[in-house]
């Protein structure tokens, strides 16, 4: 997952180039984008809302509880930060259940760059595959959440996030430069924090690519910026930043995984789907699994291909499977804060 | 084990109190029918549910006359505003069942949960709230002032909505001021005994709606008696040809909501995601038993195999199973008669060399079930692409311009509903203006509204349900039918026509009632003035 192979530079410009016609300029990049079929609002929340009915109880409630946490990009991404904050992040994601050991681990911790060298050192010999059972470092770059900085500013910071150990970046698309219509820009800012990714073993770093899409406003925009994403080269398509309103939703999250499906049937490639920011209940979590099952198909239910972005769902994921087991609601001191 | 294969989660049947016979509700009261009773199953597991009572010719006569005292009685003297509380109530009753009649619903009429419960109920509700809203503002129904009620309705409606098709029919008609004796189908008609149950709960006036209960003879047994005044019926255009054919020449008003062979036109710049929910939610909602279903797909040649292949990978993740859980898309085919039509129709697509292909789902082993199923390669002179098959059975055709997909979609002798599914604004009214069909949906499929009103041209059918149009249905315009002197002039309104008995209200024509029937024999409805 976190280790692309050194090939792949070359393999992601020719699956654009592939998929576009020519070379990923101004001109091929909008006539395709501009090509794909619209996305009817109604029609698309219908169908989110549609699939929010579905009733989730016992056996599959309780896998479904297990998944949510096995997914979960711990997050705390506040100016506020301390090395102190982090290692309880970590010591949290390590074992969210004190009281119950076998409750899984969670996929990744996701902190600013700065703070990488604390969560690795935290999470010590836990630090790895989240396949293997360890957890990964994500780390968001690109002068996120705004974006707004010159290129070389945030492949300097991608860069310098990879050198730190990040398994995984978390960037920012330029929603200036998508808002006004330049394709390309967007295009090689994704393509270059791409090449930013790459370790000096030859491997990359797995790059989420965040299209913000509170901002990007409307379902065309969303759908047009997975395209771009994925075809710049994103391993991960994710909504949000968390720090914009509204961030993730059940509609935007389905689209992208609609996208998702659509590149598969085309390239055979599977790329992840992040939901991030919003997602705060267990009720909410379970209509995510259920919308990725039944749109992309149950294998995108692993960490490689799906993430919430989240950190205070885990405790009421934790309160629903205390419940599951003992019949009983506990309550919120009965679960540890990080 | 795989997620996808979710945990049961049936509904519960706990607010169920069903009684073990059901007799007829005449005049307030349920009273036992004279004709043979019958048993009503769930389809989904041929279980018995409920003995229902078989009304005949004397229980109908008694229904009518029942219907006949509420309507010279109480009914249409109350105010209009009176009426309207009542409507009021029921609809809040309604709410405040609803989970039980939803779980009746899909336990009679092997319909999901999901759909009887976001669906039919709540719809059921908001018809009775709707023309709760009419019931003081009849005179602003587009007839003119104090447009008068009909009189008697008598109602025959189908089983594929047995409680939202009784809601379709009774709310207009008592907002309206008339008095009602209804029959649900014979496989379906628990819900429609329960809401007899509401009306008593309502404290509605004895008679005022009367539901009797039996088959085909007993449907035809109301619509023959010479007591009632209007006809309306859903169902079968055969049944509806027949209706038409008795109750000609004798003056009751008549409405016939019939069949579709909607086409659902999918251009090439559809929004493609949502056209393919569109066209799920146009032939296998309600397991197509639709008459507006979307069952003839029109998808413009360029996108065909797109379109089908994303279309077989949707119907792939349909739920087919007990119409009880919570997660079941597809419920059972209402009876075994319904069934061997669609297993008769899809064999004769098969024969004339249309390509089948069916959702790869378990059928349970005892129930009516017909797994989801397209055909491509149809040609429009296939029987399955002009017949009603009214199952979860999708047509697919194709089009290569916009004038010929309207050629095709005109092309059929029903008329109910059409879809267009286009990101073009002006295409979509362009194309919508040809269509000759009652509804045309764009870019969505299978909404209502009370407010909407629903209907259709040829073979589907006359009259118009919901609305202001379908209050009309079930009213005359002052001095309009039994009109006497047609070049009479504006004439004020004279109040309290008191020897016509009929409504207590003012008409707008200078003629007495009694006159103007004499003087237009051909033009009057049975009047209740001449009853008396």
């Amino acid at each position: 997952m976190n280790a692309s192979s050194p090939g792949q530079t070359v393999a992601f410009s020719q699956r654009a180039v592939a998929v576009l016609g020519g070379e990923p300029d101004e001109a091929t990049l909008r006539r395709y984008l501009h090509g794909i079929p619209g996305v009817d609002a109604v029609g698309l929340e219908q169908r989110a809302a549609s699939l929010g009915t579905r009733s989730i109880k016992t056996t599959s409630k309780a896998w479904a509880l297990d998944k949510i946490i096995e997914l979960i990009d711990l997050t705390t991404l506040e100016g506020a930060d301390t090395p102190g904050k982090v290692r309880s992040l970590v010591a949290k994601a390590l074992r969210p259940d004190a009281a119950d050991p076998t409750t899984p681990r969670v996929a990744a911790v996701c902190v600013y760059g700065d703070m990488v060298p604390h969560a690795i050192a935290a999470l010590g010999s836990a630090h790895g595959d989240p396949d293997q059972g360890l957890i990964s470092v994500a780390a968001v770059a690109t002068a996120f959440p705004s974006g707004r900085s010159s290129v070389d500013v945030k492949l300097a910071d991608t860069a310098e996030a990879v050198a730190a150990g990040a398994d995984e970046i978390d960037m920012v698309i330029d929603r200036g430069a998508f808002l006004a219509g330049n394709y390309a820009e967007v295009f090689n800012q994704i393509a270059q924090v791409k090449q930013a990714c790459r370790r000096a073993d030859g491997t990359y770093a797995s790059l989420k690519v965040i299209l913000e899409t509170g901002e990007l406003n409307t379902y065309d925009n969303v759908r047009r910026a997975s395209w771009l994403a994925i075809l710049a080269g994103g391993d991960f398509i994710k909504t949000s930043t968390g720090k914009v309103s509204p961030a993730a939703t059940l509609p935007v999250t389905l689209l992208m995984l609609e996208v998702v499906r659509d590149w598969y049937r085309l390239t055979g490639e599977r790329i992840g789907v992040k939901p991030a920011g919003g997602i705060r209940s267990s009720k909410d979590a379970i209509k995510y699994l259920v919308t990725v099952a039944e749109t992309v198909g149950e294998e995108w239910l692993q960490p490689h291909l799906f993430r919430f972005g989240a950190s205070s769902l885990l405790n009421d994921v934790l309160l629903q499977r205390q419940k599951l087991q003992t019949g009983h609601y506990s309550g919120a001191d009965y679960v540890t804060i990080d | 084990m795989s997620f996808l294969d979710y945990a049961p989660a049936p509904e519960s049947t706990s607010p169920l109190n069903l009684r073990d016979d059901y007799g007829l509700f005449i005049d307030g009261e349920f009273v036992a029918g004279r004709g043979t009773p019958f048993a009503t199953i769930s389809p989904a597991t041929e279980r018995h549910i409920a003995n229902i009572s078989t009304a005949n010719d004397e229980d109908i006569a008694d229904a009518v006359a029942a219907a006949r005292r509420a309507f010279d009685g109480p009914w249409s003297k109350m105010s209009g505003r009176d009426r309207g509380k009542y409507l009021y109530r029921i609809a809040r009753l309604v709410q405040e069942r609803a989970r039980e009649l939803a779980v009746a619903e899909s336990l009679d009429n092997g319909k999901p949960i999901k759909e009887s419960r976001d669906v039919d109920v709540p719809l059921v509700a908001a018809w009775f709230f709707y023309y709760a809203g009419w019931a003081d503002k009849l005179d602003y129904a587009g007839l003119g002032a104090n447009p008068r009620a009909l009189g008697v309705a008598g109602q025959v409606i189908p089983w594929n909505f047995p409680l939202l098709m009784l809601a379709w029919k009774i709310a207009p008609a008592l907002a309206a001021g008339n008095t009602v004796v209804l029959k649900p189908a014979e496989t379906t008609s628990l819900t429609a005994l329960l809401f007899a149950e509401i009306l008593q709960q309502a404290d509605l006036p004895r008679g005022v709606v009367n539901i009797v209960t039996g088959a085909g003879a007993t449907g035809a047994a109301l619509v023959g008696h010479p007591g009632i005044d209007k006809i309306a019926f859903t169902g079968s255009t055969a049944v509806g040809r027949a209706i038409a054919k008795q109750a000609a020449g004798t003056g009751k008003k008549l409405t016939l909501e019939l069949g579709g062979k909607a086409a659902n036109i999918v251009f090439d710049d559809a929004p493609i995601d949502q056209a393919i929910e569109g066209i799920v939610n146009g032939i296998f909602f309600n397991q197509g038993h639709v008459c507006c279903a979307g069952s003839r797909l029109l998808v413009q040649e360029s996108i065909h195999d797109e379109v089908v292949d994303r279309l077989k990978a949707r119907l792939s993740t349909l739920r087919l199973g007990d119409p009880l859980d919570k997660n079941t898309d597809i419920g059972a085919i209402n009876s075994r008669a319904q069934l061997d039509r669609i297993r008769a129709l899809t064999a004769a697509g098969e024969a004339e060399g249309a390509e089948r292909w069916t959702a790869d789902c378990a059928i349970p082993d005892a129930g009516f079930w017909y797994a989801p199923t397209i055909f491509t390669n149809v040609s429009t002179s296939d029987r399955i692409a002009r017949e009603e098959i009214f199952g979860p059975v999708l047509s697919v055709l194709t089009f290569r311009t916009p004038a010929e997909a309207i050629a095709k979609a005109n092309n059929t002798p029903y008329g109910l509903s059409a879809g267009i599914w286009s990101d073009k604004g002006s295409r979509i009214l362009a194309v919508a203006d040809k269509l000759r069909a009652g509804v045309v949906w764009a870019n969505t499929f299978n909404k209502f509204d009370p407010a909407s009103p629903f209907g259709g041209y040829k073979e589907s059918g006359y009259g118009r349900e919901g609305g202001r149009q379908g209050l009309a249905a079930y009213l005359d315009a002052p001095g309009s039918t039994p009109r006497a002197i047609p070049a009479a002039a504006p004439a004020p309104a004279i109040t309290e026509v008191a020897e016509s008995g009929e409504l207590g209200r003012s008409e707008g024509d200078k003629s007495t009632p009694a006159e103007a029937r004499k003087s237009a024999p051909a033009a009057g409805r049975k009047s209740t003035g001449a009853k008396k």
